[in-house]
C-alpha cells in the first residue's frame, strides 16, 4: 500500500506517474470490471486488476486495513480524473464494491470486515444479492426464505429470484426470515458461500435473450453462525441501507440497457430519417420529440452535477438525489424507444445478415433497458419513497 | 439549490423575509382590487431599490453591486413565491442588461445610476403580437437627419404604463422574419410621438400597448450591436425562469400542505397513492427545473457560450413545470381552489402570463433544436 502524504495536488502528480507506469495501454476505454463480472481474467486485464487491487485504488476511499486506498474524497476525485484522462477504467467493481462492501463497513464485525473486504478490494470475489423472492418483489419484507437456528449453524430453505450474476458469484448476501411472527422485525442479513451444498442456480432467459438474472434455490443449506451480519432479526435496517447504496449506483441507469447506437439521437435521425431543405430532421413530430428528450437528458445531467456540487458543500445529501433513479431510467428508456422509432424496421433486427452491429445491439439494449424501471425499487416504489420520506405524506390507513 | 456564497445567502435571506412580510399574496390581491394603474406599488419598489436589488447586475461604477445574475435570480425566486409584482425583472434585469451590454459610457452614465437607485423605470419593448417573436419585428428606425425616425406598435409591454424609458427593438434594414437588422433604441416615454394605452391581463400586472409614431431620435439613442437583442432576451428569460421557479415552488408547498390537512373518507387526502405519485412527479419536475434555472443564470455570470441553449432550457422547463403545478394546485384543492378567495387562482393566472412572456415552452424547444442543429 503506497503512502501518499500531502494535499490533493501532490497526490494527483503521484497518481499520474503511477498510472503512466502501471496502466496497460491495450486497455484504453476497456471495461475490465464488466468482463470480471462473468468470469476469470487473463493477460493485461488480470495484470491491471491485480495492480489496482494491490494499490487499493479499486475502492480508493476504503480504509487501508480492509484493502482500500485510504484516500480522501478529494484524492479519489483526482484519481478518477487522472484515470479518465488516459481512458483507464476501474477494473474492480460489482455488487461487492458498490453495495455490500459499504454496508459491511458500517454494520460488520471486525472479523467479518477483515475476512470479506480485502478480497472485494482485490477484485477476486464476486457477490450476488439474495433479496427478491417470487412472492416478495416490491413488497420485499414479505420474503419467506426460512433460516432456522440449529445450535452451531443456521439452516436455510427457500427460493430467491432476480439474483443478478448468481451463476458467476462465489458469495451471496441474503435477506432471510428468522422470525415468522413479525414482518420487518423477523428478517436477518446473512452471508452464504455459493459453494455450499444445497444451492442450485438457474439462469432466467429475458426478453432481450440475455440471462443477467437467476433463480436461486436453497435446500437445507448450512450457514455458519459467524455469517450473520448485525443482530438476529435486525436485518431489515441493514438491507435497506444496502438499497440506498444500490440506488445511488443506479442513478445513471445501471448496467441494463447499455449498448445500442452510441451516436447522439439527432445524428442517428439525420442518418435514417433525412433532413429538410433547412437541414432540420425531416419528420417534424419526431424532431420535436427528439428535442424534448435531449432537453430532459440535459436537465438530468445538470441535476446530477448540482447534487454533486451540493454534496461537496453539505453533510446531508440533497433531496434531489431521491429523483435520480426515476429520471435517469426514464431518460434512458426514452432514448431507446426513440432510437427504435428513428431506425424503423432496421432497428428491430434480431439476428443474421442485413443489420449493422449497432442496429442489432440497439434492439437488445432497448429490451434489456426495460429492467431499469423495475429493479432497484420500481418507479412506483421510488415515487412512494419520495412521497413519504421527502414530502412527508402519510401512509394510507 | 446551488452552492451559494455568503453574500448570496444573505441576499436571499433578506429577500425572503422582506417578501414574506411586505409582499404576501394578499398584497397583490389588494392591488388588483384597487385597480392599481401600474400593476405594482411604487413605494414597495423604492424599498427594493433601497435594499440594492435594482442594482444587482449593474457595475459598481454606475451605482450597482455587480453581484451577477444568479444573485438577482435568488431575489426574483423569492418574489415569485408570493407573486410579488414589481419592475425588478423588466427594469433592473432586462433593461439594465441592455444598457450594460450595449451602452456606451455616456448612455450608461445617463441611465444606469437611475435604474440602480430605483428612480427610473425602464422596460424592453420587443413583441408586436400576442406571441413572443423577436424576429418578426416590423417597427422601423429610418435614417432621419443625423438620427432616426422610429415608427411601430409594441404590444403587451411589461410595466409599460410605469416606464419612463422604453428600450425598443426596431429594424434599420431587412424584412420582418429576418433576425438581422434589428437594433435596440433608447426612447424616453415623454418624447413627441410616443403614446400608450393600458392592457389588462389576467395576472393583474401593468402592461401597455405602446405606439411610436415617427418618433425622432438622435444617433446616440441606438445601443451597440446587432445581436444585442437576443443576449438581452436570454438574460430576461433566465431571470423570468427564476421567478417562475419561485411561483412553482410555492404553488407546490401550498398544495402539499393541503394534501396533509384536508380529510376525506376519514383520511388526509395526501395518504392516497394516486395523489402521492402526482406529488412525487411535481417534486421531480421542480428539482429538474431548479437545475436548469441555476445553470442558465450561472452560465450568464461565467460568460459561457452555452448561455442561449441553457436559457431556452430554463424557460421551457420553468414553463412546463409551472403549468403543471398551477393546474394541479387548483385540481388538488378541489372547489375551494376555484374560488377567488383562495390564492390558487392568482398562481394559475400569473403562470400562464409568465409562460408566454419571452417565449413559450414550445417556442423555446424549437429554438433549442435550431441552436443545436436538429
Amino acid at each position: 500500500m503506497a503512502d501518499f502524504g500531502g494535499d490533493a495536488d501532490t497526490f494527483r502528480a503521484k497518481a499520474q506517474a503511477w498510472l503512466a507506469e502501471n496502466f496497460p495501454p491495450s486497455l484504453k476505454n476497456v471495461d475490465v470490471a464488466m468482463a470480471a463480472a462473468v468470469g476469470p481474467l487473463t493477460g493485461d486485464a488480470k495484470l491491471w486488476r491485480d495492480r489496482m487491487g494491490a494499490q487499493g485504488w479499486g475502492v480508493p476511499t476504503w480504509p487501508v486495513a480492509y484493502g482500500g486506498g485510504g484516500l480522501t474524497p478529494a484524492e479519489a476525485r483526482a484519481l478518477n480524473q487522472e484515470m479518465a484522462k488516459i481512458g483507464a477504467r476501474n477494473p474492480i467493481g460489482g455488487m461487492g464494491v458498490m453495495m455490500f462492501g459499504p454496508t459491511l463497513l458500517e454494520y460488520g464485525k471486525e472479523a467479518q470486515k477483515m475476512r470479506h473486504l480485502p478480497p472485494i478490494a482485490r477484485g477476486e470475489i464476486r457477490w450476488c444479492q439474495g433479496y427478491s423472492e417470487p412472492g416478495a418483489g416490491s413488497d420485499l419484507a414479505a420474503l419467506q426464505t426460512k433460516c432456522e437456528d440449529k445450535g452451531d449453524h443456521f439452516l436455510v430453505n427457500g427460493q430467491k429470484i432476480w439474483t443478478s450474476g448468481a451463476q458467476f458469484a462465489q458469495w451471496c448476501f441474503c435477506l432471510v426470515r428468522t422470525d415468522t411472527t413479525r414482518k420487518h422485525e423477523g428478517i436477518s442479513f446473512i452471508l452464504i458461500d455459493m459453494a455450499t451444498p444445497g444451492i442450485e442456480v438457474r439462469p432466467i432467459k429475458l426478453i432481450s435473450g440475455a440471462s443477467p438474472f437467476c433463480e436461486t434455490f436453497f435446500t437445507d443449506v448450512k450457514v455458519p453462525k459467524e455469517n450473520l451480519v448485525g443482530p438476529l432479526n435486525g436485518g431489515w435496517t441493514i438491507g435497506k441501507r444496502l438499497l440506498q447504496f444500490e440506488r445511488s449506483g443506479l442513478s445513471g441507469g445501471g448496467t441494463a440497457g447499455r449498448g445500442g447506437d452510441p451516436r447522439p439521437l439527432d445524428a442517428i435521425a439525420k442518418d435514417y430519417v433525412g433532413v429538410d431543405e433547412q437541414g432540420r430532421i425531416a419528420d417534424y413530430d419526431l424532431r420535436a420529440r427528439i428535442i424534448r428528450h435531449q432537453m430532459e437528458a440535459k436537465a438530468f445531467s445538470l441535476t446530477l452535477a448540482r447534487t454533486a456540487a451540493e454534496a461537496k458543500g453539505n453533510a446531508s445529501p440533497s433531496a434531489a438525489t431521491s429523483i435520480m433513479k426515476n429520471v435517469g431510467a426514464k431518460v434512458m428508456q426514452e432514448r431507446a424507444e426513440l432510437t427504435l422509432e428513428i431506425m424503423g424496421a432496421q432497428g428491430l433486427g434480431w439476428e443474421g445478415p442485413g443489420f449493422t452491429a449497432d442496429e442489432l445491439s440497439t434492439v437488445r439494449a432497448w429490451l434489456g433497458g426495460k429492467a431499469v424501471t423495475i429493479y432497484g425499487g420500481s418507479t412506483e416504489i421510488q415515487n412512494n419513497v419520495i412521497a413519504k420520506r421527502i414530502l412527508g405524506l402519510l401512509d394510507h390507513q | 439549490m446551488a452552492v451559494l456564497t455568503e453574500e448570496q445567502s444573505m441576499l436571499r435571506d433578506a429577500a425572503r423575509s422582506w417578501v414574506q412580510e411586505k409582499s404576501p399574496v394578499s398584497r397583490l390581491r389588494a392591488l388588483r382590487d384597487q385597480g392599481a394603474p401600474l400593476g405594482f406599488d411604487p413605494a414597495a419598489y423604492s424599498e427594493m431599490a433601497e435594499m440594492g436589488w435594482a442594482g444587482v447586475v449593474i457595475p459598481e461604477v454606475y451605482g450597482g453591486s455587480d453581484f451577477g445574475y444568479l444573485s438577482l435570480g435568488l431575489v426574483l425566486e423569492e418574489l415569485g413565491k408570493t407573486l410579488a409584482p414589481s419592475p425588478l425583472l423588466s427594469c433592473a434585469l432586462a433593461a439594465a442588461s441592455a444598457l450594460v451590454l450595449g451602452g456606451d459610457a455616456e448612455q450608461k452614465q445617463s441611465w444606469l445610476p437611475k435604474i440602480a437607485d430605483g428612480s427610473l423605470i425602464a422596460t424592453l419593448a420587443v413583441d408586436e403580437g400576442p406571441r413572443h417573436d423577436p424576429a418578426a419585428t416590423s417597427t422601423r428606425a429610418e435614417p432621419h437627419g443625423s438620427g432616426f425616425a422610429l415608427s411601430g406598435v409594441k404590444r403587451f409591454v411589461p410595466d409599460g404604463m410605469a416606464a419612463q424609458l422604453f428600450i425598443v427593438a426596431a429594424r434599420t434594414s431587412g424584412a420582418p422574419s429576418h433576425t438581422a437588422g434589428v437594433y435596440l433604441f433608447l426612447v424616453p416615454a415623454d418624447v413627441l410621438g410616443v403614446s400608450r394605452e393600458a392592457r389588462k391581463l389576467a395576472d393583474a400586472r401593468g402592461y401597455a400597448e405602446v405606439t411610436f409614431d415617427g418618433v425622432l431620435l438622435p444617433a446616440a439613442a441606438r445601443l451597440r450591436g446587432e445581436g444585442l437583442l437576443e443576449m438581452v432576451l436570454d438574460r430576461a428569460r433566465a431571470g423570468l425562469s427564476a421567478e417562475m421557479l419561485g411561483s412553482a415552488t410555492q404553488a407546490f408547498e401550498t398544495t402539499l400542505d393541503y394534501l396533509k390537512t384536508r380529510v376525506q373518507f376519514g383520511q388526509t387526502i395526501g395518504s392516497f397513492q394516486a395523489l402521492q405519485h402526482r406529488a412525487a412527479r411535481m417534486f421531480t419536475e421542480l428539482e429538474l427545473t431548479r437545475s436548469c434555472v441555476e445553470a442558465a443564470l450561472s452560465a450568464i455570470d461565467e460568460g459561457s457560450p452555452e448561455t442561449p441553449t441553457l436559457a431556452c432550457l430554463a424557460k421551457a422547463s420553468a414553463g412546463e413545470t409551472l403549468n403543471l403545478l398551477s393546474r394541479e394546485m387548483v385540481q388538488m384543492h378541489g372547489g375551494i381552489g376555484m374560488t377567488d378567495a383562495h390564492d390558487a387562482g392568482f398562481y394559475l393566472k400569473r403562470a400562464r402570463v409568465a409562460e408566454t412572456l419571452y417565449g413559450s415552452a414550445a417556442w423555446h424547444r424549437d429554438r433549442y433544436g435550431r441552436l443545436l442543429g436538429y
